[in-house]
């Protein structure tokens, strides 16, 4: 259908209203981000986003990003695959607070997972005696992304776990396929694609997120300081060049990583 | 070998890996509920035990205390603006991207999912940079002393900002799965367009759009990042919920800001009930369309 034989009417109503709205509050307003860069030279640039504490930074939120979105693809892969092919008790509360970190405020799951995984806490002091620290490292970051993106892979794999018919892999166990086989060669080729999707997701999420991190991380710079906070510091001290470059650049690093998985998820789906 | 002893053999073996299937079907299972119990229902219990460890007294005190109030309804009034104006803008762009094929349109598609990619942080900050006192409309503003950043109306902007897809993304893979035939029939019978959106269109989306609002509504109330950078911090004016939290948890004052992070909690809860209601009423449309 086109929009000149269309008898629906509204076609100039509702797109000029979505392209004003769009526009007003967010195409203009990240314009005038780009818009400041401009105001520093190449140079001074460069300076801001190569300084060490910035270099840190990125590493840590890329890094713990990363590391949460793959621990989310074990875990989320785990749970969507229980959830769609068995029955069992308490199936249907799981399926149902699976979304819980949606629709938890992400400043509650910041302070919820700190007293868990805090050194004197009921987690934390397992590994306190081993001797190491959850909470003010890398590592309690890392599982505050996975908690706050837990959703993504899992609900992006469940419809298309769904879709795989069990006759697949029966047949390939009944043409002699090893149990190994048929996950290495039925399974994973048709979950890649969801799962790169779902794995992208909460990266993505993971890289900007602020609000759970801030309470675990103990935010010491460059040891466990994430770039979001970083931005938050530069703004306090009435550095906006500052805090635009190092916003400009996370959004860079980002565009140029969803691509590339993107690009990579293209290259799967068409063998 | 006896030609007998063959199916018996076939027997063994098939008897071995449904055994093997049972044993990786327990196991698994095992495993969510384990990875259920330490991910997601531990941080929950803990709150609220955190919450009610010096008794009932001290948690109502925490949430009814003028700061706590003010927070709440400065949350409420958040949510109370963005959710309306988001769920208009939502019904809009999903009607523009699902009725009609225009050059573009996955672009304007990608345009709207953008506030997702976006650092929260970074949602405050453009704002900063616009209407903050050195900002680019600063000077027109506060010689006419209106103030946005650092107020209520910076906040409300800044949670419109984050809340932009929910609606509309609920909306655009439901009505273009749902076509337009009926609107098209309701309009060769002479209906007005206004007749066509509140007869058809509303009933069929009609769940599809409370569940994106369900969505909606959380982000808005529990937005933090993006409130933080253009909220003054300034107890009993511009602080929502979430930030009061983190003002009494950095206050050390423990208690308090578990009693109050339960009572969001409590609100979280009731958000997944409601989704999970519109979820399965949408299930039942799409079954009891197909005949």
């Amino acid at each position: 259908m086109s929009r000149s034989t269309s008898v629906i009417p509204g076609f100039g109503l509702t797109l000029g209203y979505t392209l004003v709205y769009l526009s007003l509050l967010v195409l203009i307003p990240l314009g005038a981000l780009f818009l400041k860069t401009t105001e520093l030279s190449w140079a001074q640039f460069i300076a801001i986003v190569s300084a060490p504490r910035v270099l840190a930074a990125l590493k840590l939120s890329f890094g713990t990003a990363f590391a949460a979105a793959v621990l989310n693809g074990v875990i989320g892969t785990l749970l969507a695959w229980v959830l769609v092919r068995y029955r069992f008790p308490g199936r249907k509360l799981i399926e149902a607070m699976i979304d819980l970190p949606f629709a938890l405020p992400t400043a509650v799951a910041g302070i919820a997972l700190t007293a868990l995984y805090a050194p004197n806490g009921p987690i934390g002091q397992f590994a306190t005696q081993m001797g190491f620290k959850i909470a003010y490292s890398p590592l309690g970051i890392t599982l505050a992304l996975t908690f706050v993106t837990l959703p993504f892979v899992v609900r992006t794999l469940q419809p298309v776990l769904a879709d795989i018919p069990r006759e697949v892999e029966e047949a390939a166990a009944c043409l002699g396929a090893r149990p190994l086989q048929v996950v290495r060669h039925v399974l994973l080729p048709a979950l890649l694609p969801a799962w790169l999707t779902g794995f992208a997701l909460a990266f993505a999420r993971g890289v900007g997120e602020y609000g759970s991190v801030i309470f675990i991380a103990g935010n010491m710079p460059m040891k466990t300081e994430i770039l979001p906070l970083l931005i938050m510091v530069k703004l306090d001290q009435y550095d906006y060049a500052g805090a635009t470059a190092i916003g400009v650049l996370m959004l860079v690093v980002s565009f140029i990583l969803l691509l590339a998985i993107n690009l990579l998820q293209r290259r799967i789906a068409h063998g | 070998m006896t030609t007998a002893s063959l199916p018996v053999s076939a027997n063994a073996r098939a008897a071995t890996t449904r055994r093997g299937k049972q044993t990786a079907r327990r196991l698994l299972i095992g495993a969510a509920w384990l990875t259920f119990a330490l991910f997601l229902l531990l941080p929950l219990l803990i709150v609220l035990g955190e919450a009610f460890k010096q008794g009932v007294g001290t948690f109502f005190t925490a949430i009814l205390e003028p700061d706590a109030l003010a927070a709440l309804k400065l949350t409420l009034l958040a949510v109370g603006i963005s959710v309306p104006l988001n769920l208009v803008f939502g019904v809009a762009a999903a009607w523009c991207v699902s009725k009609y094929e225009f050059r573009g349109k996955s672009l304007l598609v990608t345009l709207i999912d953008l506030p997702f990619s976006v650092s929260p942080v970074i949602a405050g900050l453009i704002y900063v940079l616009l209407f903050g006192a050195q900002g680019y409309f600063g000077e027109w503003l506060s010689d006419r002393d209106i103030q946005i950043v650092f107020a209520v109306p910076g906040i409300v902007l800044a949670t419109l900002f984050v809340t932009v897809p929910f609606v509309a993304r609920e909306l655009i893979p439901l009505m273009q799965e749902q076509g337009s035939t009926e609107e098209e029939a309701a309009r060769l019978l002479g209906a007005s367009g206004w007749q066509m959106f509140w007869h058809i269109t509303l009933p069929n989306i009609k769940w599809g759009l409370i569940y994106g609002v369900v969505l909606c509504t959380a982000r808005a109330m529990g937005e933090f990042g993006a409130v933080s950078v253009v909220s003054g911090h300034i107890r009993g004016l511009t602080n929502t919920l979430p930030l009061h939290v983190e003002i009494l948890y950095n206050e050390y004052n423990h208690v308090a800001a578990f009693s109050v992070a339960s009572l969001l909690l409590a609100l979280a809860l009731v958000i997944l009930l409601l989704k999970q209601w519109s979820e399965s009423r949408i299930a039942r449309l799409k079954t009891g369309a197909q005949p």
